[in-house]
C-alpha cells in the first residue's frame, strides 16, 4: 500500500533534482564568468523559444558552441579545472540543483501510485457510452475497470474501433484526454488506482498543492 | 440650462486641445484654462444677461485663440488630432455626407471585421423638377469613436477582403467607390487570408476596377490605407496624415530600442516632421489631388460646415473623374474647370454628371488611372545619366515597343494563324496518306522490309539510364560557379536544428561550398549572398543589366540618411537595392528584378520601385517571363516617407499591366521578406515560390506583439508556415533552383511569352 506521508516526507527531505550538463560534443571548454550558487534558467517563453542560461562555451574547430541551462535552478559545482581543456563528449561540466516544482512533485507521486494506460496509435478517444454514462452519473471513480474491459473508443476520420483496457484492476482516477483532441501514441489516456488508495492520492495531492513551497 | 450647455462645451475644446498639444506648455492655452476658470468661478455671481455676455466673450476667444492655435501645430499633433476620440469617423460621414445609406457586410460588433465599415450610400440631386439618387459603394476604415472592438481602425485581413468584395459588387453595378481612409495600419496577422497576401490582392484588383475610385485620406497609415487607398483621385482631409510608418513607429527604430521600451517623445515629435506626413507635404509630393480644409484644430463631430463642405468636395472629385473619360462632356469639364481657376466656391451639385460608365469609358479610366500612378515619385530618386544618353534610352525603349508591336501583335497573329492552319492540313494529309499506303506497307512488311530501329534507340530505350553530366556547372553538385566567401574560413558550423535533429557539425568549406548552404543531415538553409544566385541559377555570361544608373537618394532629406545610404552604396558597390537584368535559365530569356538585401536591408524607395516598373515593362515589350527575385526585403525605405509607400500601387499595377498583357510572372523568396512589397507587388503574383530559407510575412514578431499582443511561434515565418497558409505555391531547395526555375518556365505562365 502507497505511503503518502513517507513519500512526502521522502520529498521533502531532498527537494530537488541534481543534474550533471555534460558536453554534447568535443571541444575546449570555457565557462565565463559563471561561478558557484549563481541562478541559471531553463529554455522559456510560450514556445520555450528564449534560450536557457549559457553555462559553458565548447569551441571546436574555432565554432563556439554555447551549452545552456536545461532547467531552473543552482549552480552547485563547476569543473573548473577543465577551464580552456579539450574534453570528450559526455564529461560533466556543471551540476545543477534545481528545485522541484508543485506540479513535478505532483506528477512524481501520480507516477509512483497511477498505472497510466496509454493511447496505442494516434486518434481521437472517447469512452463508450456505458462508460461515459457510469461517469457522469457517478464520477470517476465509479469505474472499476478490468483487464479486456471495452471501455474506450478511438476514432479515426469516421473510422471507430473498440479499445481494451489492459493493466491492473482498479477505478479511473485521473483522464488525460478531451474528446475532440487528438492524442499522440503512447500518451496516456487514463490513470488507474486500487479503489482503496483513491483517498489517499487525493489527500497527498492536497498536501503537495497546500503544504509545498516553491523556490525561485 | 443653455448656458451650462455653452460652458461644457467649453470645457470639453479646452480638453481637446489639451490633448491635441500633448505635454507641450503653451501660453494660449493657459490663457484659456485661467479665462475658463475665472469664468467659473465667478459664475453664480453674475446676472443672467452678465452671464450670457460674458460667456459670448469667452466663446470668441476661444475662436480666435484655436485659430492661433492652428498656426502652431506641429505634424505630431496632427497624428494626435486624427487618432482623437472627438475625430469625425466615417459614421459621421454617412450620416452628414450622404443623404441615405445603408451599412452592409455586418453591423458594429457584429461584423467580420467591426474596423472595415461597408455601406451602399447615395446622393441626391435636384434638376429642376427631377431628382436624381445617385447611388455609391462607400468603404472605409471606421474608428468608432474610441470603441475598442474597432480596434483603432486597423483592419484584419478579412476585413479587407470584405473590402475587396463589396468592391467587386460596384464594379459589377457601375457605380463608383468612396473610400475613407481612418487607418493607423492593419492588423498585422498572418491568418488566412493573410495581411500582407490581402492588401496585395486589394491593389491588383484596384489597380483594374473599372469604376471610378475616390479616397479620402483621414489617417493614412502605411500599407492599411494602401489597401482601400488606391483611387483616381486621392483627397485628403488638412489635418490628417498619410505616412509609411507611425512616427512611434519610426522613432523605435531610429533609436533602436527593444521591444516593450518606448521611445523618448522628442524623437518621435523629430520622426513625425522627418517623414513629411502632413496634407501640405503630400500635396507638394504628389501623392493626394487636393487637401479638404478642416476647421481649426481639425473637424469634429459636429462641426456640420464641414460635412456640407467635404459633400461638395466628394461629389466634384467624383464628377471630375467621369467627366475625364466620358464621351459627351466638353460644356460641364470646361465649367467645373474654370471654376477651379477662378477659385470661386464650388457648388458641385449645380452641374449634374451621371456616373455610370460605358465600356470604352471604362478602359479610359484603367490608362488614366496607370498613367495618374506612373507620374508619380519621378523627383524622388537619382538618375545622373546626361540628356544624351536618356534620349537614347527613351529612343531604345520606342524602338522595341514598335518591334513589339510589329514582331509579336501583328506579324505572329497572322502568323500564327497561318501555322495552325497549316498544321489543321497536314494532319488532314497524313490521314489519307495512311490509309492509302496502308495496303502496300502491309505487303512490304510481309516481304521482310520496314524501318530498322537505330541500334542507339534500342540501347537507349531498352538499357538502365545513367546520371551524366552535361557540361552544366550548376547541375553537379560540387561545381558552383561562385562560392561564399564564407566557404574560404577554416571553421566548423553548427546547425541550429542541431538539438532537435541531432546534425553534427559541418565544415565551412564544405557547407558554404559544396553543400550550397545547406545542412546535410536536415537539410536547413543558411543565408546565402545574392551573387551566388546570380552565378549559380543563370546560364553563364548570359546575364546583361540594365538602369543600373537609377540610384537610390534622399528625397525628403531626412537627417543623417544620406551618410547611410552613401555607406551602403559604397559598400556593395550599387546604386540601389533592386538590380534589374536580363538573363537566361537554360536558354529561356527572363527579365529578373532582384531585391538584395545587404542594401538597406533590400527596402523598396522610389528607385526600387521604378526600377522594377521598367523590367516589368521591358519584359512586357520584349515578351519575356518576368522574375522578382527576392533576395530580401525588410519592407518600405521608411526614410523616404510616402516616396516609398507609393510604391506598392505603382509597381502593383505594372506587374498587372504585364500580366494582362500574356506574360508569366514569378516570384522567389528568399532570407527574409516583409511588409510593404510583399504586401504589394510580390504578393500578387499567382505564381510565388520560396527557397527554404525564406522568412515571409506582413510584419516581424516584435511589431506584432507590439500592435496585437499576441506571442507568436518561433516558426510563425517560415516558409513552411507561409505554404500551409496557402501564402506561397511551393518550396524549392536551393540546389534545385535553376531546375525548378526552368520547370516553372515550361508549365506555367501566360498566353504570349515567346517561348511558348
Amino acid at each position: 500500500m502507497l505511503d503518502v506521508t513517507k513519500l512526502l516526507e521522502e520529498i521533502k527531505a531532498s527537494p530537488y533534482q541534481e543534474m550533471e550538463i555534460t558536453a554534447p560534443q568535443t571541444g575546449e571548454v570555457t565557462f565565463g564568468g559563471l561561478a558557484v550558487g549563481d541562478k541559471v534558467v531553463g529554455p522559456s517563453g510560450e514556445f520555450r523559444e528564449k534560450p536557457g542560461t549559457t553555462v559553458a562555451t565548447l569551441t571546436r574547430e574555432r565554432n563556439p558552441r554555447p551549452i545552456r541551462a536545461t532547467q531552473k535552478g543552482t549552480v552547485m559545482e563547476i569543473f573548473s579545472d577543465l577551464e580552456g581543456t579539450f574534453v570528450e563528449t559526455g564529461t560533466p561540466l556543471v551540476r545543477i540543483r534545481h528545485y522541484l516544482s508543485k506540479d513535478e512533485v505532483q506528477s512524481a507521486i501520480l507516477r509512483k501510485a497511477l498505472h497510466l494506460f496509454r493511447a496505442p496509435e494516434r486518434a481521437k478517444y472517447y469512452f463508450t457510452p456505458e462508460v461515459d454514462t457510469k461517469i457522469r452519473a457517478g464520477g470517476l471513480e465509479s469505474v472499476h475497470v478490468r483487464e479486456g474491459m471495452e471501455i474506450l473508443i478511438m476514432s479515426r476520420m469516421k473510422r471507430e474501433a473498440p479499445l481494451h483496457y489492459a493493466g491492473p484492476d482498479g477505478v479511473i482516477y485521473a483522464v488525460y484526454f478531451s474528446p475532440s483532441q487528438n492524442v499522440d501514441a503512447g500518451a496516456p489516456l487514463i490513470g488507474v488506482c486500487p479503489p482503496d488508495q483513491v483517498a489517499l492520492i487525493q489527500d497527498v495531492v492536497v498536501r503537495v498543492q497546500t503544504e509545498w513551497s516553491e523556490q525561485d | 440650462m443653455d448656458t451650462e450647455k455653452r460652458l461644457n462645451e467649453l470645457n470639453e475644446r479646452l480638453r481637446y486641445v489639451r490633448d491635441i498639444f500633448g505635454a507641450r506648455e503653451n501660453e494660449n492655452i493657459t490663457l484659456l484654462a485661467t479665462k475658463l476658470g475665472d469664468f467659473q468661478a465667478r459664475e453664480r455671481t453674475l446676472s443672467e444677461p452678465e452671464r450670457i455676455r460674458a460667456l459670448a466673450a469667452l466663446e470668441d476667444l476661444f475662436a480666435f485663440l484655436e485659430k492661433k492655435l492652428e498656426a502652431e501645430l506641429t505634424p505630431m499633433d496632427k497624428v494626435r488630432i486624427v487618432r482623437h476620440p472627438q475625430r469625425i469617423c466615417l459614421k459621421d460621414i454617412l450620416e452628414n455626407v450622404y443623404d441615405n445609406y445603408t451599412e452592409i457586410g455586418g453591423r458594429d460588433e457584429h461584423s467580420i471585421d467591426p474596423a472595415m465599415l461597408i455601406a451602399r450610400a447615395y446622393i441626391t440631386r435636384r434638376k429642376g423638377k427631377k431628382v436624381y439618387n445617385q447611388p455609391v459603394m462607400v468603404i472605409g476604415q471606421e474608428k468608432g469613436h474610441g470603441q475598442e472592438f474597432r480596434n483603432g481602425g486597423s483592419v484584419k485581413p478579412w476585413g479587407n477582403a470584405k473590402a475587396l468584395h463589396y468592391m467587386k459588387v460596384a464594379e459589377i453595378e457601375n457605380i463608383p467607390i468612396h473610400t475613407y481612409v481612418f487607418t493607423p495600419g492593419s492588423y498585422p496577422v498572418e491568418d488566412w487570408p493573410g495581411a500582407a497576401q490581402q492588401i496585395a490582392r486589394n491593389l491588383y484588383e484596384m489597380a483594374a476596377l473599372k469604376v471610378p475610385v475616390v479616397s479620402v485620406f483621414s489617417e493614412g497609415g502605411s500599407g492599411g490605407a494602401e489597401a482601400i487607398g488606391l483611387a483616381d483621385t486621392r483627397l485628403m482631409l488638412s489635418h490628417g496624415y498619410y505616412s509609411v510608418i507611425s512616427p512611434e513607429g519610426a522613432a523605435a527604430i531610429e533609436s533602436g530600442i527593444r521591444q516593450g521600451q518606448r521611445a523618448p517623445a522628442e524623437l518621435i515629435e523629430t520622426c513625425a516632421r522627418r517623414l513629411c506626413i502632413t496634407a501640405d507635404d503630400n500635396l507638394k509630393n504628389g501623392y493626394v489631388d487636393r487637401i479638404i480644409q478642416e476647421p481649426a484644430l481639425g473637424a469634429r463631430v459636429d462641426d456640420y460646415g464641414f460635412f456640407k463642405q467635404l459633400r461638395q468636395e466628394i461629389i466634384r472629385a467624383t464628377d471630375e473623374v467621369v467627366l475625364s473619360v466620358k464621351g459627351i462632356k466638353l460644356f460641364r469639364a470646361m465649367a467645373l474647370r474654370r471654376r477651379q481657376r477662378r477659385g470661386a466656391p464650388i457648388d458641385a451639385e449645380a452641374i449634374y454628371v451621371r456616373w455610370d460608365l460605358n465600356t470604352a469609358a471604362r478602359e479610359r479610366l484603367l490608362s488614366r488611372r496607370y498613367a495618374k500612378f506612373m507620374r508619380l515619385s519621378r523627383h524622388a530618386f537619382l538618375d545622373k545619366r546626361p540628356a544624351v544618353k536618356k534620349a537614347c534610352s527613351a529612343c531604345h525603349d520606342l524602338g522595341w515597343s514598335l518591334y513589339s508591336f510589329f514582331r509579336y501583335d501583328l506579324w505572329r497573329k497572322h502568323h500564327r494563324r497561318i501555322a495552325h492552319a497549316m498544321a489543321e492540313m497536314g494532319a488532314e494529309v497524313d490521314v489519307v496518306k495512311e490509309r492509302v499506303s496502308r495496303p502496300w506497307r502491309r505487303i512490304f512488311e510481309k516481304l521482310g522490309g520496314g524501318a530498322a530501329v537505330p541500334e542507339a534507340n534500342v540501347e537507349r530505350l531498352t538499357q538502365l539510364s545513367a546520371w551524366e553530366a552535361d557540361g552544366d556547372a550548376a547541375e553537379g553538385d560540387t561545381a558552383w560557379r561562385y562560392v561564399s566567401p564564407r566557404a574560404a574560413e577554416d571553421r566548423a558550423v553548427t546547425c541550429p536544428n542541431s538539438e532537435e535533429s541531432g546534425c553534427l557539425d559541418l565544415w565551412a568549406p564544405d557547407l558554404f561550398g559544396d553543400f550550397a548552404g545547406v545542412c546535410s543531415y536536415c537539410g536547413h538553409h543558411f543565408p546565402m549572398e545574392y551573387q551566388w544566385y546570380l552565378f549559380n541559377v543563370f546560364d553563364e555570361r548570359s546575364v546583361f543589366e540594365f538602369n543600373a544608373e537609377v540610384e537610390s537618394g534622399n528625397p525628403l532629406d531626412y537627417s543623417g540618411f544620406d551618410a547611410k545610404l552613401e555607406k551602403a552604396k559604397q559598400k556593395l558597390g550599387r546604386k540601389s537595392a533592386c538590380m534589374t537584368f536580363e538573363a537566361k535559365v537554360k536558354g529561356v530569356k527572363v527579365v529578373v528584378a532582384m531585391l538584395m538585401a545587404p542594401f538597406r536591408g533590400g527596402s523598396v524607395g522610389a528607385a526600387e520601385g521604378e526600377k522594377f516598373i521598367r523590367a516589368a515593362d521591358r519584359a512586357r515589350k520584349k515578351h519575356f517571363p518576368f522574375l522578382a527575385y527576392v533576395h530580401g526585403t525588410a519592407g518600405i525605405r521608411i526614410q523616404e516617407g510616402v516616396n516609398g509607400v507609393i510604391q506598392m500601387p505603382r509597381c502593383t499595377m505594372a506587374v498587372r499591366r504585364y500580366i494582362e498583357a500574356g506574360g508569366l510572372y514569378l516570384v522567389v523568396y528568399d532570407t527574409n521578406s516583409y511588409a510593404g512589397p510583399v504586401a504589394s507587388f510580390l504578393g500578387c503574383s499567382p505564381y510565388q515560390f520560396a527557397v527554404r530559407s525564406a522568412n515571409i510575412g506582413f510584419a516581424g514578431p516584435g511589431v506584432i506583439k507590439e500592435t496585437t499582443g499576441l506571442d507568436i511561434p518561433p516558426d510563425y515565418h517560415r516558409a513552411y508556415s507561409a505554404l500551409s497558409r496557402g501564402h506561397i505555391q511551393g518550396i524549392w531547395d536551393r540546389r534545385d533552383i535553376r531546375n525548378n526555375l526552368y520547370q516553372s518556365l515550361l508549365t506555367m505562365g501566360g498566353r504570349n511569352l515567346y517561348y511558348r
